[in-house]
């Protein structure tokens, strides 16, 4: 399968390119955390960042996939939103904000899809405690 | 939502805040997630969101002036359906925007069953994984392991003996029957016919005691597993599978007969919730809402996976993308699935049913007894796992419900760096706000059935 590493300023303009040439679905949209794996495997020329936001484009008439992955830097996690292109990125972009904290510009519906909406934190970082913070409910009266 | 473009949802609690607390539904309430009234959205913002609720872009598929955004608070109201409503099976909660009974805007709000099963499986071991993954979408759990198996044997490079590959075709078969058997009978209940409600979990019974008895549970099997299946078949295996097939055969002749001809059951799917293909595509929609629209897309067609180009089977396609559509094709599907079953019993080849690579199989139990190396080798596959090459790949498949795709990345290390689960529920949801805009509540509940999501592949 055909990988592809766009900066952020060429994201949507190849994306765009891409569903012009028969890439008809984007099949899925995730984002992972590098923050613990350094010296991952990169192309030349690419500076690995801490987040990266991987897409899996799917051309049903040539039943082919392609798979785009964009650095994301940690200080500015922002990253421009498929939406205009691909509508059914919408809920796979809310929740890759939800758990990895990335922020879809001019996404229409910027909010948590899956935790409650005063959750701190996006868990699915690698930053974020697994075991070592009390559960966050709604109201209740705090750890005992 | 309620301004534009709230840059960021840690602080969208900030956006409603000119809403006093009883506008927001109270404690329960979810805040920004939630359909906000008409009143508290300025026109364009309204429009927009329509737009995103209906989850195309403006002026694809919404007309603005088919927009009333004169309409007021007076006329419209919202309701909750769920997330404890029974049609939504599960904990799925819709907000619906009424005009009298029809449908005007849709919201589904998800979440309710979220256990943060992608950060646990960077907890887990690749060992441990397939007991993990196996919970997310409990209608068809060998589908996700068998994804999950896939994902971590192409990072391992590993060559899969022929049994195995054969054995996992048949188990997930069979299960694709059961979950198709289970969507009949609840498809059925939301209509009120109680008597497919109870005849479709009676053959479901069929299988799933098949299952009982080839991977000793009934659901979340944890039999495929990376490196194979956890055992082989059950001796007399076959009888097994062939009284299965010819049971759900002829008993399916009669759902038939009981549901496709009659005329109430016809009445609430036909032309209800009805798509186009290029809806379904834009919309990133897999399975059968999207064969339904009649794009013969199927991965075991398209990209066979295991065995699937050695066997002969139909793909189901739709012409008008309503309920009728999508329920002649998990219908059928469950034939196509005892056609291929009966294939891959007449081929089943005899030899492993795991691979015979010292690090990923453990030795047998035997051989544990009588040496103290394959002792200490079953206690480190099994406390440490085994190490997966760093790299990242996708896998997909097909389960009943759409593209089940596994994103797994390995820093090299015994647990996945990261797993990410693209659950064809997750994702088909959001045909629902198109589905059932302009249609009336009781065609919320058959459309929303039409859907089939598991919420537990949903909210992960």
């Amino acid at each position: 399968m055909d990988v592809l590493f766009p900066t952020r300023e060429q994201y949507i303009g190849l994306v765009g390119s891409r569903k012009d040439e028969g890439f008809e679905m984007c099949a899925d949209l995730c984002a992972v955390d590098y923050l613990t794996h350094h010296g991952r495997q990169l192309p030349e020329g690419v500076r690995p960042e801490r987040f990266e936001v991987v897409i899996n484009l799917l051309s049903l008439s040539q039943a082919r996939r392609l798979r785009i992955r964009v650095q994301v830097p940690a200080e500015d996690a922002t990253i421009p939103s498929l939406f205009d292109l691909y509508p059914g990125t919408e809920a796979m972009e809310r929740e890759a904000f939800d758990l990895l904290g990335i922020v879809f510009t001019d996404h229409p519906d910027m909010t948590r899809i899956l935790l409650p909406e005063d959750w701190e934190g996006h868990p699915l970082r690698k930053d974020f405690g697994v075991g070592r913070v009390p559960v966050q409910f709604k109201g209740a009266p705090g750890p005992r | 939502m309620t301004d534009a473009a709230p840059a960021a949802g840690t602080d969208a609690a900030t956006n409603v805040e000119h809403l006093t607390p009883t506008e927001l539904v109270g404690a329960t309430s979810e805040g920004p997630q939630e359909l906000i009234r008409r009143t508290a959205t300025p026109p364009e913002a309204l429009r927009r969101e329509v737009g995103a609720v209906l989850r195309l872009p403006e002026g694809v598929a919404v007309d603005p002036s088919d927009i009333d955004v004169e309409q007021t608070d007076d006329e419209t109201m919202i309701i909750n359906m769920g997330p404890q409503h029974p049609s939504t099976h599960g904990v799925l909660r819709l907000m619906l925007e009424l005009d009298g009974e029809t449908v005007l805007r849709t919201k589904p709000v998800v979440g309710y069953l979220h256990t943060g099963m992608e950060k646990t499986a960077e907890e887990l071991t690749f060992v441990q994984g397939s007991t993990n993954v196996t919970r997310m979408d409990y209608l068809s759990p060998l589908h996700n392991e068998l994804v999950f198996s896939l994902a971590v044997e192409a990072l391992l490079g590993l060559e899969m003996p022929d049994r195995s590959d054969w054995i996992r075709m048949l188990m997930v078969e069979l299960n694709r029957v059961s979950s198709h058997l289970m969507w009949m009978a609840t498809n059925g209940m939301d209509m009120a016919s109680t008597s497919m409600m109870i005849y479709g979990f009676r053959e479901r019974e069929m299988v799933l005691a098949f299952f009982e008895k080839t991977t000793g549970l009934r659901m979340n099997h944890n039999f495929i597993r990376p490196g194979g299946t956890a055992a082989d078949l059950p001796d007399g295996w076959e009888d097994d599978v062939a009284v299965i097939c010819d049971t759900v055969l002829v008993r399916l002749d009669e759902y038939d007969e009981l549901l496709t001809g009659q005329p109430i059951f016809r009445h609430r799917q036909d032309g209800v919730g009805a798509l186009s293909a290029e809806e379904a595509l834009a919309l990133s929609l897999t399975g059968p809402l999207l064969r339904s629209t009649g794009v013969p897309w199927d991965l075991r067609r398209s990209e066979p996976y295991l065995r699937y180009d050695e066997v002969e089977f139909d793909v189901i396609v739709g012409t008008y993308g309503d309920n009728f559509d999508r329920y002649s094709i998990r219908l059928n599907e469950i034939r196509e699935s005892i056609r291929i079953i009966r294939q891959i019993v007449d081929k089943m080849p005899s030899g492993d049913y795991r691979v015979q690579d010292k690090k990923v199989t453990p030795p047998p139990r035997g051989r544990i007894d009588e040496s103290m190396e394959a002792l200490i080798h079953h206690f480190k596959t099994f406390t440490e796992g085994f190490r997966v090459p760093e790299g990242e790949v996708y896998v997909a498949i097909e389960s009943p419900r759409g593209e089940l795709g596994c994103y797994l990345v390995s820093d090299g290390g015994p647990k996945p760096y990261r797993m990410h689960i693209r659950g064809p529920s997750f994702v088909n949801l959001q045909a629902l706000p198109l589905m059932l805009r302009g249609g009336l509540v009781a065609d919320a509940v058959v459309a929303c059935s039409s859907v089939d999501p598991v919420m537990g592949e949903v909210d992960r």
